[in-house]
Protein backbone atom coordinates (compact mmCIF):
# COMPACT_ATOMS: atom_id res chain seq x y z
CA UNK A 1 0.00 0.00 0.00
CA UNK A 2 1.27 3.48 -0.91
CA UNK A 3 1.88 5.76 2.06
CA UNK A 4 -0.51 8.69 2.50
CA UNK A 5 2.38 10.98 3.40
CA UNK A 6 5.77 10.65 1.72
CA UNK A 7 8.72 12.85 2.62
CA UNK A 8 12.08 12.33 0.96
CA UNK A 9 15.22 14.33 1.62
CA UNK A 10 13.24 17.38 2.70
CA UNK A 11 15.30 20.50 3.27
CA UNK A 12 14.07 23.93 4.34
CA UNK A 13 16.24 26.96 4.81
CA UNK A 14 14.46 30.21 5.63
CA UNK A 15 15.51 33.36 3.79
CA UNK A 16 18.56 34.99 5.36
CA UNK A 17 19.03 31.99 7.68
CA UNK A 18 22.49 30.51 8.01
CA UNK A 19 21.35 26.99 8.86
CA UNK A 20 18.66 24.65 7.60
CA UNK A 21 15.52 24.59 9.73
CA UNK A 22 14.82 21.11 8.34
CA UNK A 23 17.88 19.23 7.25
CA UNK A 24 17.42 16.33 4.82
CA UNK A 25 14.68 14.35 6.54
CA UNK A 26 12.77 11.37 5.14
CA UNK A 27 9.80 9.47 6.51
CA UNK A 28 6.44 8.08 5.45
CA UNK A 29 3.03 7.66 7.06
CA UNK A 30 0.55 4.92 6.18
CA UNK A 31 -3.18 5.48 5.77
CA UNK A 32 -5.08 5.36 9.08
CA UNK A 33 -1.87 5.66 11.08
CA UNK A 34 -1.40 7.85 14.15
CA UNK A 35 1.99 9.45 13.59
CA UNK A 36 3.91 11.94 15.70
CA UNK A 37 6.86 14.25 15.22
CA UNK A 38 8.39 14.72 18.63
CA UNK A 39 11.06 17.22 19.50
CA UNK A 40 12.00 20.24 21.57
CA UNK A 41 11.18 23.81 20.56
CA UNK A 42 13.09 24.79 17.42
CA UNK A 43 13.53 21.18 16.28
CA UNK A 44 11.84 21.87 12.93
CA UNK A 45 8.46 20.26 13.65
CA UNK A 46 6.30 23.28 12.76
CA UNK A 47 8.41 23.95 9.65
CA UNK A 48 7.83 20.35 8.54
CA UNK A 49 4.08 20.45 9.19
CA UNK A 50 3.82 23.83 7.42
CA UNK A 51 5.41 22.34 4.31
CA UNK A 52 3.13 19.29 4.50
CA UNK A 53 0.06 21.51 4.77
CA UNK A 54 1.19 23.67 1.79
CA UNK A 55 1.54 26.89 3.79
CA UNK A 56 5.32 27.02 3.41
CA UNK A 57 7.57 26.35 0.43
CA UNK A 58 10.33 23.78 0.76
CA UNK A 59 13.93 24.42 -0.32
CA UNK A 60 14.41 20.95 -1.80
CA UNK A 61 13.21 17.36 -1.54
CA UNK A 62 9.99 15.55 -2.34
CA UNK A 63 6.76 15.83 -0.33
CA UNK A 64 3.51 14.13 -1.27
CA UNK A 65 0.27 14.10 0.71
CA UNK A 66 -2.68 11.89 -0.29
CA UNK A 67 -0.80 11.18 -3.52
CA UNK A 68 -0.41 14.85 -4.49
CA UNK A 69 2.67 17.02 -4.65
CA UNK A 70 2.51 19.77 -2.02
CA UNK A 71 3.95 22.37 -4.41
CA UNK A 72 2.47 21.54 -7.79
CA UNK A 73 -0.92 20.25 -6.57
CA UNK A 74 -1.60 22.45 -3.56
CA UNK A 75 -5.34 22.67 -4.10
CA UNK A 76 -5.75 18.88 -4.27
CA UNK A 77 -3.64 18.44 -1.13
CA UNK A 78 -5.76 21.01 0.71
CA UNK A 79 -8.97 19.22 -0.26
CA UNK A 80 -7.73 16.11 1.52
CA UNK A 81 -6.34 17.57 4.71
CA UNK A 82 -7.62 19.16 7.89
CA UNK A 83 -5.27 21.36 9.91
CA UNK A 84 -5.21 22.38 13.54
CA UNK A 85 -2.55 25.03 13.91
CA UNK A 86 -0.38 25.69 16.94
CA UNK A 87 -2.44 28.74 17.88
CA UNK A 88 -6.22 28.72 17.29
CA UNK A 89 -7.13 29.99 13.83
CA UNK A 90 -10.66 31.01 14.74
CA UNK A 91 -12.20 34.43 14.21
CA UNK A 92 -12.83 35.40 17.80
CA UNK A 93 -15.37 38.07 16.86
CA UNK A 94 -17.63 35.53 15.17
CA UNK A 95 -19.79 32.93 16.88
CA UNK A 96 -18.93 29.22 16.85
CA UNK A 97 -21.63 28.64 14.22
CA UNK A 98 -20.33 31.51 12.07
CA UNK A 99 -16.81 30.07 12.21
CA UNK A 100 -18.14 26.70 11.10
CA UNK A 101 -20.26 28.34 8.36
CA UNK A 102 -17.17 30.17 7.16
CA UNK A 103 -15.24 26.91 6.94
CA UNK A 104 -18.12 25.21 5.13
CA UNK A 105 -18.24 28.10 2.66
CA UNK A 106 -14.50 28.06 2.01
CA UNK A 107 -14.54 24.31 1.35
CA UNK A 108 -17.68 24.53 -0.80
CA UNK A 109 -19.62 22.15 1.47
CA UNK A 110 -22.82 24.20 1.46
CA UNK A 111 -23.92 27.23 -0.57
CA UNK A 112 -23.04 30.21 1.61
CA UNK A 113 -25.81 32.37 3.03
CA UNK A 114 -25.07 35.42 5.20
CA UNK A 115 -27.64 34.43 7.84
CA UNK A 116 -27.91 31.06 9.63
CA UNK A 117 -31.67 30.93 9.04
CA UNK A 118 -31.09 30.99 5.28
CA UNK A 119 -28.66 28.05 5.30
CA UNK A 120 -29.80 24.67 4.00
CA UNK A 121 -31.58 22.12 6.20
CA UNK A 122 -28.64 19.71 5.91
CA UNK A 123 -26.27 22.34 7.23
CA UNK A 124 -28.52 23.09 10.19
CA UNK A 125 -28.76 19.37 10.91
CA UNK A 126 -24.98 19.07 10.88
CA UNK A 127 -24.64 22.07 13.18
CA UNK A 128 -27.10 20.47 15.59
CA UNK A 129 -25.10 17.23 15.57
CA UNK A 130 -21.78 19.06 16.04
CA UNK A 131 -23.19 21.06 18.93
CA UNK A 132 -24.23 17.81 20.57
CA UNK A 133 -20.80 16.24 20.10
CA UNK A 134 -19.15 19.34 21.54
CA UNK A 135 -21.77 19.55 24.27
CA UNK A 136 -22.25 23.21 23.53
CA UNK A 137 -25.78 23.48 22.24
CA UNK A 138 -26.20 26.73 24.15
CA UNK A 139 -22.82 28.24 23.24
CA UNK A 140 -23.00 27.52 19.50
CA UNK A 141 -24.31 31.02 18.83
CA UNK A 142 -22.00 32.80 21.27
CA UNK A 143 -18.82 34.65 20.21
CA UNK A 144 -15.77 32.39 20.26
CA UNK A 145 -13.90 34.95 22.37
CA UNK A 146 -16.03 33.83 25.34
CA UNK A 147 -14.83 30.19 24.98
CA UNK A 148 -12.19 28.43 27.06
CA UNK A 149 -8.99 27.17 25.39
CA UNK A 150 -10.28 23.59 25.42
CA UNK A 151 -13.59 24.55 23.80
CA UNK A 152 -11.78 26.48 21.08
CA UNK A 153 -9.60 23.46 20.32
CA UNK A 154 -12.58 21.11 20.15
CA UNK A 155 -14.37 23.55 17.88
CA UNK A 156 -11.33 23.65 15.61
CA UNK A 157 -11.12 19.88 15.43
CA UNK A 158 -14.81 19.54 14.63
CA UNK A 159 -14.45 22.25 11.99
CA UNK A 160 -11.40 20.66 10.40
CA UNK A 161 -13.18 17.32 10.09
CA UNK A 162 -16.29 18.72 8.39
CA UNK A 163 -14.97 18.06 4.89
CA UNK A 164 -13.92 14.48 5.77
CA UNK A 165 -10.17 14.93 5.30
CA UNK A 166 -7.96 11.90 4.77
CA UNK A 167 -5.25 13.36 7.00
CA UNK A 168 -5.68 15.51 10.07
CA UNK A 169 -2.60 17.57 10.92
CA UNK A 170 -2.29 18.75 14.50
CA UNK A 171 0.52 21.15 15.33
CA UNK A 172 1.07 21.01 19.09
CA UNK A 173 -2.68 21.06 19.70
CA UNK A 174 -2.51 20.81 23.47
CA UNK A 175 -0.01 23.56 24.21
CA UNK A 176 -1.55 26.01 26.62
CA UNK A 177 -4.33 23.62 27.65
CA UNK A 178 -4.92 22.50 31.22
CA UNK A 179 -4.57 18.76 31.96
CA UNK A 180 -8.34 18.18 32.01
CA UNK A 181 -8.90 19.83 28.62
CA UNK A 182 -5.90 17.92 27.30
CA UNK A 183 -7.34 14.58 28.38
CA UNK A 184 -10.80 15.41 26.98
CA UNK A 185 -9.23 16.40 23.67
CA UNK A 186 -7.30 13.15 23.38
CA UNK A 187 -10.28 11.00 24.19
CA UNK A 188 -12.27 12.90 21.56
CA UNK A 189 -9.51 12.42 18.97
CA UNK A 190 -9.38 8.73 19.82
CA UNK A 191 -13.10 8.46 19.06
CA UNK A 192 -12.64 10.30 15.78
CA UNK A 193 -9.87 7.91 14.76
CA UNK A 194 -11.91 4.84 15.61
CA UNK A 195 -14.98 6.16 13.79
CA UNK A 196 -13.52 7.86 10.71
CA UNK A 197 -10.19 6.02 10.28
CA UNK A 198 -8.56 9.39 9.70
CA UNK A 199 -4.76 9.49 9.50
CA UNK A 200 -3.50 11.70 12.29
CA UNK A 201 -0.22 13.57 12.01
CA UNK A 202 0.79 15.18 15.26
CA UNK A 203 3.66 17.38 16.31
CA UNK A 204 4.29 17.63 20.00
CA UNK A 205 6.92 18.13 22.63
CA UNK A 206 4.95 16.06 25.14
CA UNK A 207 6.36 12.58 25.35
CA UNK A 208 3.19 11.13 26.87
CA UNK A 209 1.20 12.17 23.79
CA UNK A 210 3.77 10.68 21.43
CA UNK A 211 3.70 7.37 23.31
CA UNK A 212 0.09 6.88 22.20
CA UNK A 213 1.02 6.90 18.51
CA UNK A 214 1.60 4.04 16.06
CA UNK A 215 4.83 5.53 14.74
CA UNK A 216 7.11 8.25 15.90
CA UNK A 217 9.96 10.43 14.66
CA UNK A 218 12.12 12.32 17.12
CA UNK A 219 13.50 15.52 15.64
CA UNK A 220 16.24 17.74 16.89
CA UNK A 221 17.98 20.65 15.16
CA UNK A 222 16.15 19.92 11.91
CA UNK A 223 17.19 16.27 11.77
CA UNK A 224 15.46 13.01 12.62
CA UNK A 225 17.38 11.45 15.49
CA UNK A 226 15.16 8.42 16.10
CA UNK A 227 12.35 6.81 14.14
CA UNK A 228 10.02 3.84 14.63
CA UNK A 229 7.26 2.51 16.88
CA UNK A 230 7.26 4.11 20.33
CA UNK A 231 7.86 0.71 21.93
CA UNK A 232 10.89 -0.01 19.73
CA UNK A 233 12.32 3.46 20.24
CA UNK A 234 11.84 3.03 23.95
CA UNK A 235 13.66 -0.30 23.83
CA UNK A 236 16.50 1.22 21.85
CA UNK A 237 16.79 4.31 23.98
CA UNK A 238 16.40 2.84 27.42
CA UNK A 239 19.76 2.05 28.91
CA UNK A 240 19.87 0.49 32.36
CA UNK A 241 22.69 1.61 34.57
CA UNK A 242 24.14 1.12 37.96
CA UNK A 243 25.16 3.87 40.34
CA UNK A 244 27.73 2.87 42.95
CA UNK A 245 30.00 4.75 45.29
CA UNK A 246 32.48 4.01 48.02
CA UNK A 247 33.92 5.89 50.96
CA UNK A 248 37.19 5.86 49.05
CA UNK A 249 36.03 6.64 45.51
CA UNK A 250 39.59 6.67 44.09
CA UNK A 251 40.08 3.11 45.23
CA UNK A 252 36.83 2.06 43.58
CA UNK A 253 37.78 3.80 40.33
CA UNK A 254 41.16 2.05 40.29
CA UNK A 255 39.55 -1.33 40.92
CA UNK A 256 37.00 -0.82 38.10
CA UNK A 257 39.83 0.22 35.79
CA UNK A 258 41.89 -2.84 36.67
CA UNK A 259 38.91 -5.14 36.11
CA UNK A 260 38.13 -3.43 32.77
CA UNK A 261 34.61 -2.37 33.77
CA UNK A 262 33.73 0.81 31.84
CA UNK A 263 32.32 3.59 34.01
CA UNK A 264 31.48 7.31 34.10
CA UNK A 265 31.96 9.69 37.01
CA UNK A 266 28.74 11.57 37.84
CA UNK A 267 27.51 13.80 40.65
CA UNK A 268 25.58 10.89 42.15
CA UNK A 269 28.54 8.54 42.02
CA UNK A 270 30.02 6.11 39.50
CA UNK A 271 27.75 5.20 36.61
CA UNK A 272 28.10 1.81 34.92
CA UNK A 273 25.93 1.07 31.87
CA UNK A 274 24.28 -2.34 31.75
CA UNK A 275 23.20 -4.38 28.77
CA UNK A 276 20.35 -5.83 30.84
CA UNK A 277 19.19 -5.43 34.44
CA UNK A 278 20.59 -8.82 35.69
CA UNK A 279 24.09 -7.78 34.59
CA UNK A 280 24.18 -5.66 37.76
CA UNK A 281 24.65 -8.73 39.92
CA UNK A 282 27.59 -9.98 37.81
CA UNK A 283 29.34 -6.62 38.19
CA UNK A 284 28.69 -6.40 41.91
CA UNK A 285 30.21 -9.87 42.41
CA UNK A 286 33.49 -8.58 40.91
CA UNK A 287 33.72 -5.40 43.07
CA UNK A 288 35.60 -5.81 46.35
CA UNK A 289 35.81 -2.17 47.53
CA UNK A 290 33.19 -1.62 50.27
CA UNK A 291 30.22 0.30 48.77
CA UNK A 292 28.18 3.01 50.42
CA UNK A 293 25.81 3.68 47.47
CA UNK A 294 24.09 1.13 45.28
CA UNK A 295 21.26 1.82 42.85
CA UNK A 296 20.01 0.16 39.66
CA UNK A 297 18.38 2.61 37.28
CA UNK A 298 15.78 1.91 34.60
CA UNK A 299 15.24 5.37 33.15
CA UNK A 300 11.84 6.53 31.98
CA UNK A 301 11.26 7.25 28.31
CA UNK A 302 11.34 10.92 29.19
CA UNK A 303 14.85 10.63 30.60
CA UNK A 304 15.91 8.68 27.54
CA UNK A 305 14.39 11.35 25.30
CA UNK A 306 16.16 14.15 27.17
CA UNK A 307 19.34 12.13 26.93
CA UNK A 308 19.03 11.68 23.17
CA UNK A 309 18.27 15.36 22.67
CA UNK A 310 21.13 16.47 24.91
CA UNK A 311 23.67 14.13 23.33
CA UNK A 312 22.54 15.40 19.90
CA UNK A 313 22.98 18.99 21.05
CA UNK A 314 26.45 18.25 22.35
CA UNK A 315 27.25 16.74 18.99
CA UNK A 316 27.78 13.25 20.46
CA UNK B 1 -15.26 12.84 -26.93
CA UNK B 2 -18.51 14.62 -26.04
CA UNK B 3 -18.97 13.00 -22.59
CA UNK B 4 -15.35 13.89 -21.79
CA UNK B 5 -15.95 17.50 -22.78
CA UNK B 6 -19.16 17.52 -20.76
CA UNK B 7 -17.33 16.12 -17.74
CA UNK B 8 -14.62 18.74 -18.03
CA UNK B 9 -17.23 21.46 -18.32
CA UNK B 10 -18.98 20.15 -15.21
CA UNK B 11 -15.69 20.10 -13.27
CA UNK B 12 -14.97 23.65 -14.41
CA UNK B 13 -18.45 24.83 -13.45
CA UNK B 14 -18.10 23.16 -10.08
CA UNK B 15 -14.75 24.88 -9.55
CA UNK B 16 -16.24 28.26 -10.44
CA UNK B 17 -19.11 27.60 -8.04
CA UNK B 18 -16.68 26.72 -5.23
CA UNK B 19 -14.56 29.81 -5.84
CA UNK B 20 -17.65 32.03 -5.98
CA UNK B 21 -18.95 30.49 -2.75
CA UNK B 22 -15.59 31.19 -1.08
CA UNK B 23 -15.60 34.82 -2.33
CA UNK B 24 -19.08 35.38 -0.86
CA UNK B 25 -18.10 33.67 2.39
CA UNK B 26 -15.06 35.91 2.86
CA UNK B 27 -16.91 39.04 1.79
CA UNK B 28 -19.85 38.56 4.16
CA UNK B 29 -17.52 37.94 7.10
CA UNK B 30 -16.50 41.60 6.86
CA UNK B 31 -20.12 42.78 6.81
CA UNK B 32 -20.98 40.58 9.82
CA UNK B 33 -18.04 42.04 11.70
CA UNK B 34 -18.87 45.62 10.69
CA UNK B 35 -22.39 45.33 12.04
CA UNK B 36 -20.88 44.44 15.44
CA UNK B 37 -18.28 47.20 15.31
CA UNK B 38 -20.11 50.44 16.08
CA UNK B 39 -16.88 52.41 16.38
CA UNK B 40 -15.90 51.57 12.80
CA UNK B 41 -19.41 52.35 11.57
CA UNK B 42 -19.28 55.81 13.12
CA UNK B 43 -15.63 56.60 12.34
CA UNK B 44 -16.30 55.82 8.67
CA UNK B 45 -18.67 58.77 8.63
CA UNK B 46 -16.75 61.28 10.73
CA UNK B 47 -14.05 62.32 8.24
CA UNK B 48 -16.33 62.64 5.20
CA UNK B 49 -18.74 64.70 7.28
CA UNK B 50 -15.91 67.02 8.40
CA UNK B 51 -14.49 67.31 4.89
CA UNK B 52 -17.81 67.92 3.16
CA UNK B 53 -19.60 69.88 5.85
CA UNK B 54 -16.80 71.99 7.27
CA UNK B 55 -14.22 72.26 4.50
CA UNK B 56 -16.62 72.15 1.54
CA UNK B 57 -19.17 74.37 3.22
CA UNK B 58 -16.74 77.06 4.35
CA UNK B 59 -14.85 77.17 1.04
CA UNK B 60 -18.12 77.41 -0.87
CA UNK B 61 -19.14 80.34 1.32
CA UNK B 62 -15.80 82.11 0.85
CA UNK B 63 -14.58 81.37 -2.68
CA UNK B 64 -17.50 79.52 -4.26
CA UNK B 65 -18.83 82.52 -6.17
CA UNK B 66 -15.41 83.22 -7.80
CA UNK B 67 -14.96 79.64 -9.06
CA UNK B 68 -18.03 79.57 -11.21
CA UNK B 69 -19.28 76.22 -9.89
CA UNK B 70 -20.70 74.88 -6.65
CA UNK B 71 -17.68 74.05 -4.53
CA UNK B 72 -19.70 72.04 -2.01
CA UNK B 73 -20.85 69.64 -4.73
CA UNK B 74 -17.30 69.49 -6.09
CA UNK B 75 -15.89 68.54 -2.67
CA UNK B 76 -18.78 66.14 -2.07
CA UNK B 77 -18.03 64.11 -5.22
CA UNK B 78 -14.31 64.06 -4.41
CA UNK B 79 -14.70 63.10 -0.76
CA UNK B 80 -17.38 60.52 -1.59
CA UNK B 81 -14.98 58.63 -3.88
CA UNK B 82 -11.90 59.22 -1.74
CA UNK B 83 -13.56 57.88 1.41
CA UNK B 84 -14.62 54.71 -0.42
CA UNK B 85 -11.15 54.28 -1.88
CA UNK B 86 -9.49 54.85 1.50
CA UNK B 87 -11.95 52.71 3.46
CA UNK B 88 -11.53 49.70 1.15
CA UNK B 89 -7.74 50.08 0.96
CA UNK B 90 -7.34 50.27 4.74
CA UNK B 91 -9.87 47.45 5.20
CA UNK B 92 -7.79 45.14 3.03
CA UNK B 93 -4.82 45.93 5.25
CA UNK B 94 -6.79 44.15 8.01
CA UNK B 95 -5.53 40.94 6.40
CA UNK B 96 -2.42 41.57 8.48
CA UNK B 97 -4.58 41.62 11.58
CA UNK B 98 -5.95 38.26 10.49
CA UNK B 99 -2.38 37.04 10.19
CA UNK B 100 -1.52 38.29 13.64
CA UNK B 101 -4.55 36.57 15.14
CA UNK B 102 -3.67 33.42 13.12
CA UNK B 103 -7.05 33.45 11.39
CA UNK B 104 -5.38 33.89 7.98
CA UNK B 105 -4.06 30.32 8.33
CA UNK B 106 -7.63 29.05 8.04
CA UNK B 107 -8.04 31.12 4.87
CA UNK B 108 -4.79 30.17 3.20
CA UNK B 109 -5.09 26.45 3.83
CA UNK B 110 -8.54 26.31 2.17
CA UNK B 111 -8.73 24.64 -1.26
CA UNK B 112 -9.52 27.86 -3.12
CA UNK B 113 -7.41 30.16 -5.25
CA UNK B 114 -5.55 32.88 -3.32
CA UNK B 115 -7.03 35.35 -5.84
CA UNK B 116 -10.52 34.37 -4.66
CA UNK B 117 -9.49 34.99 -1.06
CA UNK B 118 -8.06 38.40 -1.90
CA UNK B 119 -10.99 39.29 -4.17
CA UNK B 120 -13.42 38.18 -1.45
CA UNK B 121 -11.61 40.47 0.97
CA UNK B 122 -11.79 43.39 -1.47
CA UNK B 123 -15.49 42.70 -2.07
CA UNK B 124 -16.16 42.49 1.66
CA UNK B 125 -14.35 45.72 2.40
CA UNK B 126 -16.14 47.33 -0.58
CA UNK B 127 -19.48 46.36 0.95
CA UNK B 128 -18.33 47.82 4.27
CA UNK B 129 -17.30 51.06 2.51
CA UNK B 130 -20.60 51.19 0.60
CA UNK B 131 -22.49 50.95 3.89
CA UNK B 132 -20.67 54.10 4.99
CA UNK B 133 -21.23 55.66 1.54
CA UNK B 134 -24.95 55.51 2.15
CA UNK B 135 -24.46 57.66 5.24
CA UNK B 136 -22.31 60.13 3.28
CA UNK B 137 -25.04 60.39 0.63
CA UNK B 138 -27.65 61.17 3.24
CA UNK B 139 -25.34 63.80 4.74
CA UNK B 140 -24.77 65.28 1.26
CA UNK B 141 -28.52 65.63 0.77
CA UNK B 142 -28.83 67.27 4.17
CA UNK B 143 -26.23 69.94 3.38
CA UNK B 144 -27.79 70.76 0.05
CA UNK B 145 -26.14 68.52 -2.55
CA UNK B 146 -28.73 67.49 -5.08
CA UNK B 147 -28.51 65.03 -7.95
CA UNK B 148 -30.56 63.93 -10.92
CA UNK B 149 -31.43 60.30 -11.67
CA UNK B 150 -28.38 60.04 -13.97
CA UNK B 151 -26.15 61.52 -11.30
CA UNK B 152 -27.48 59.04 -8.73
CA UNK B 153 -26.59 56.19 -11.10
CA UNK B 154 -23.17 57.74 -11.68
CA UNK B 155 -22.58 57.81 -7.91
CA UNK B 156 -23.08 54.05 -7.81
CA UNK B 157 -20.63 53.54 -10.69
CA UNK B 158 -18.01 55.79 -9.11
CA UNK B 159 -18.52 54.06 -5.76
CA UNK B 160 -17.83 50.65 -7.28
CA UNK B 161 -14.76 51.94 -9.14
CA UNK B 162 -13.44 53.64 -6.00
CA UNK B 163 -13.90 50.53 -3.87
CA UNK B 164 -12.35 48.07 -6.29
CA UNK B 165 -9.30 50.20 -7.05
CA UNK B 166 -8.90 51.06 -3.37
CA UNK B 167 -8.97 47.35 -2.45
CA UNK B 168 -6.46 46.45 -5.14
CA UNK B 169 -4.25 49.35 -4.02
CA UNK B 170 -4.41 47.95 -0.47
CA UNK B 171 -3.22 44.57 -1.74
CA UNK B 172 -0.23 46.01 -3.60
CA UNK B 173 0.75 47.91 -0.42
CA UNK B 174 0.28 44.77 1.67
CA UNK B 175 2.37 42.66 -0.68
CA UNK B 176 5.38 44.89 -0.14
CA UNK B 177 5.21 45.29 3.64
CA UNK B 178 5.22 42.51 6.22
CA UNK B 179 4.81 44.02 9.65
CA UNK B 180 1.50 45.30 10.93
CA UNK B 181 3.25 48.23 12.63
CA UNK B 182 5.15 49.21 9.47
CA UNK B 183 1.97 49.15 7.43
CA UNK B 184 0.14 51.33 9.94
CA UNK B 185 3.01 53.82 9.94
CA UNK B 186 3.47 53.95 6.19
CA UNK B 187 -0.14 53.72 5.05
CA UNK B 188 -1.09 57.34 5.92
CA UNK B 189 1.90 58.52 3.86
CA UNK B 190 0.54 56.61 0.89
CA UNK B 191 -3.04 57.81 1.32
CA UNK B 192 -2.86 61.47 2.37
CA UNK B 193 -0.64 62.73 -0.49
CA UNK B 194 -3.11 61.04 -2.83
CA UNK B 195 -6.03 62.91 -1.28
CA UNK B 196 -4.32 66.25 -1.88
CA UNK B 197 -2.85 65.41 -5.28
CA UNK B 198 -5.91 63.68 -6.75
CA UNK B 199 -8.00 66.83 -6.87
CA UNK B 200 -10.39 65.85 -4.09
CA UNK B 201 -10.47 69.41 -2.72
CA UNK B 202 -9.26 71.47 -5.69
CA UNK B 203 -9.47 71.14 -9.49
CA UNK B 204 -6.26 69.94 -11.11
CA UNK B 205 -6.57 72.06 -14.25
CA UNK B 206 -4.46 74.95 -13.01
CA UNK B 207 -1.87 73.19 -10.81
CA UNK B 208 1.94 73.53 -11.29
CA UNK B 209 3.53 71.03 -13.69
CA UNK B 210 5.30 69.01 -10.97
CA UNK B 211 2.07 68.48 -9.05
CA UNK B 212 0.24 67.73 -12.29
CA UNK B 213 2.77 64.98 -13.15
CA UNK B 214 2.59 63.58 -9.62
CA UNK B 215 -1.18 63.55 -9.79
CA UNK B 216 -0.97 61.42 -12.93
CA UNK B 217 0.93 58.59 -11.24
CA UNK B 218 -1.45 58.07 -8.35
CA UNK B 219 -4.51 55.81 -8.65
CA UNK B 220 -6.95 58.02 -6.73
CA UNK B 221 -6.73 60.75 -9.43
CA UNK B 222 -8.35 58.47 -12.01
CA UNK B 223 -11.26 57.36 -9.82
CA UNK B 224 -11.96 60.91 -8.67
CA UNK B 225 -11.80 62.20 -12.25
CA UNK B 226 -13.91 59.25 -13.45
CA UNK B 227 -16.56 59.98 -10.83
CA UNK B 228 -16.67 63.67 -11.62
CA UNK B 229 -16.74 62.92 -15.34
CA UNK B 230 -19.92 60.92 -14.81
CA UNK B 231 -21.45 63.32 -12.30
CA UNK B 232 -20.85 66.46 -14.36
CA UNK B 233 -21.52 64.80 -17.72
CA UNK B 234 -23.52 67.15 -19.97
CA UNK B 235 -23.24 70.10 -17.57
CA UNK B 236 -21.41 73.42 -18.00
CA UNK B 237 -19.08 72.58 -15.11
CA UNK B 238 -17.72 69.46 -16.89
CA UNK B 239 -14.91 71.32 -18.74
CA UNK B 240 -13.87 73.21 -15.60
CA UNK B 241 -13.36 70.20 -13.36
CA UNK B 242 -12.86 67.05 -15.48
CA UNK B 243 -9.45 66.15 -16.93
CA UNK B 244 -10.00 62.98 -18.97
CA UNK B 245 -12.94 61.37 -20.74
CA UNK B 246 -14.66 58.87 -18.36
CA UNK B 247 -13.89 56.00 -20.74
CA UNK B 248 -10.16 56.81 -20.64
CA UNK B 249 -10.32 56.95 -16.84
CA UNK B 250 -12.26 53.69 -16.77
CA UNK B 251 -9.61 51.98 -18.94
CA UNK B 252 -6.83 53.20 -16.62
CA UNK B 253 -8.81 52.11 -13.53
CA UNK B 254 -9.41 48.64 -14.99
CA UNK B 255 -5.77 48.25 -15.99
CA UNK B 256 -4.54 49.38 -12.56
CA UNK B 257 -7.08 47.15 -10.80
CA UNK B 258 -6.00 44.04 -12.71
CA UNK B 259 -2.27 44.74 -12.34
CA UNK B 260 -2.58 45.53 -8.62
CA UNK B 261 -4.83 42.52 -7.98
CA UNK B 262 -2.76 39.91 -9.83
CA UNK B 263 0.71 41.22 -9.01
CA UNK B 264 -0.30 42.09 -5.43
CA UNK B 265 -1.87 38.67 -4.80
CA UNK B 266 1.10 36.86 -6.32
CA UNK B 267 3.59 38.84 -4.26
CA UNK B 268 1.51 38.55 -1.09
CA UNK B 269 1.04 34.79 -1.35
CA UNK B 270 4.70 34.29 -2.29
CA UNK B 271 5.78 36.37 0.69
CA UNK B 272 3.59 34.30 3.02
CA UNK B 273 4.70 30.92 1.65
CA UNK B 274 8.29 31.58 0.60
CA UNK B 275 9.80 32.71 3.85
Amino acid sequence: MKPIIEVENLVKRYRKAKENAVNDISFSVQEGEFFALLGPNGAGKTTTISILTTTLMKTSGMVRVAGYDTEAQRKQVRQHIGVIFQSPSLDLNLTAEENIRLHAGLYGLYPYRPIYRLMSGNYKKQIFELAQILRMEKEMFNPVKTFSGGMKRKLEIIRSLMHNPKVLFLDEPTSGLDPVSRRTLWSYLKNVREKEHTTIFLTTHYLQEAEETDNLCIMNKGKIVAQGMPGDIKEKLLKYYLIINAQEQNLLETELGQKRIPFQKTRKGIKIFLEHSVQAQEILKKVETPLITLDVYAPTLEEAYVDIIESNQNGV
Amino acid sequence: MLPLLKRRMLILLNQIKTEFNAILTIAFRDITKLLRDRVRLISGLVFPVIFIGVLGGSLQANVGSQLGFNFLVFVFTGVFIQSLFQSTASGVIFLLEDRNSDFSQELFVAPVSPRSIIFGKILGESMVALTNAFGILVFGLLVGVSFTFWQAISLIAMAIAGCLLGGAFGIIVLSNLSEDRTVRQIFPFLIFPQIFLAGVFAPLKEVPTVLFILSKIIPLTYVVDFGRGLYYWGTDTYDQVVLLHPLVNLAVILAMFLVFLFVGTWLFVRKERDR
